[in-house]
């Protein structure tokens, strides 16, 4: 490096990335490595960039991201578990200049809110929903959840889950991309900084959508549950890309224009 | 030649040490510490002058404790 201080660079004006101010000081309550971190901020950046942070009204679920409205720096309701879709629902209709968005896990909506997310997502409610899925659910100790894969270990299914006896994995976004009131249905991941970038420019155009009034964008986010898994956190993104991503491929499932 | 030199600053006490970031980086350059924070995590610190200030450690970060400067020198 050329005869130049730290000092020197870290200048305001050189400045090119820090945490938005839509997050808050809190230290956040999950994991080490935890993708709902990742997930929060490029949310919380998108509505920063598209200037709509004073008009949006998120809906925080039943999870290990209940506390969603402690960190997000914006207008928030805590809904009932898996009924995050329904809440949704009545805030934009009874406020449909604002932007409403719904940020679930896979336990609160795969499966106890599996009946408001499908309905909401029939009836083209004008909203958006981000779904974390994980394959376990991380808040209550690593018990098995609808989108755990078959042969995955969890605190209820050690030997790795039967399908014979526990049934088959959910796999909730393709079976929503049949509805017709979807209008955009995403699959991404937050492991790596290109999967961050295509993840927030996927969220970007749900937004974008919700600001038309085109109907229900839904993006999943792939995640990994470092400590659910019991594994550190960088071996749980390897194990990721591994085993979850053949069984849920990333990339655009519904694209109506 | 017009160089870019960047710089990273860990705010350490929220640093959980997960380590997403060090493969991020193209250059190499951040390490978990031997020294741990108020939490007791190895946190992670810049570790050489290679830094670009690409911000791909910054946005792969879950708990968002790492601001990126960049300069141009000529």
């Amino acid at each position: 490096m050329a005869n130049i201080t730290k000092e020197e660079i870290r200048k305001p004006e050189n400045l090119v990335y820090k945490k938005t101010d839509l997050l808050t000081d809190k230290a956040l309550s999950y994991c080490p490595g935890c993708g709902h971190g990742t997930a929060h901020r490029i949310v919380m950046e998108v509505l920063e960039e598209m200037d709509i942070q004073d008009k949006t009204i998120g809906i925080a679920p039943v999870g290990c991201s209940v506390l969603a409205y402690e960190f997000m720096n914006i207008d928030m309701q805590q809904a009932a578990h898996g009924r995050a879709p329904a809440l949704a629902t009545a805030v934009k209709r009874l406020h449909p200049d604002k932007f409403v968005f719904t940020y679930q896990g896979d336990g609160d909506l795969a499966a106890i809110g599996t009946a408001e997310t499908i309905h909401a997502c029939n009836r083209g409610e004008n909203i958006v929903i981000i779904f974390i899925n994980n394959g376990i659910y991380g808040m209550t100790g690593g018990q098995m959840a609808p989108t755990t894969l078959p042969g995955m270990k969890s605190s209820t299914s050690p030997y790795g889950r039967d399908v014979q006896t526990m049934g088959n994995p959910l796999k909730i976004t393709e079976l929503i991309a049949q509805l017709p009131g979807t209008i955009f249905v995403t699959r991404q991941a937050v492991h790596t900084p290109a999967h961050v970038r295509k993840t927030k420019k996927a969220i970007r155009k749900a937004f974008e959508n919700q600001k038309l009034n085109k109907g229900l964008s839904f993006v999943e986010i792939v995640s990994n549950c470092n400590s659910g898994w019991k594994m550190t956190p960088l071996k749980s993104n390897e194990w990721m890309v591994d085993n979850m991503f053949p069984f849920y491929p990333l990339g655009d499932i519904k694209v109506n224009e | 030649m017009a160089k870019v030199v960047g710089d990273i600053v860990i705010d350490i006490e929220k640093c959980k040490g997960c380590s997403v970031c060090i493969p991020a980086c193209p250059q190499d350059v951040i390490a978990l510490s031997k020294n741990v924070n108020g939490k007791g995590y190895n946190y992670a610190e810049s570790i050489n002058d290679e830094c670009t200030g690409c911000t791909n450690c910054a946005i792969v970060c879950p708990d968002g404790v790492i601001t990126v400067y960049r300069k141009k020198v000529e």
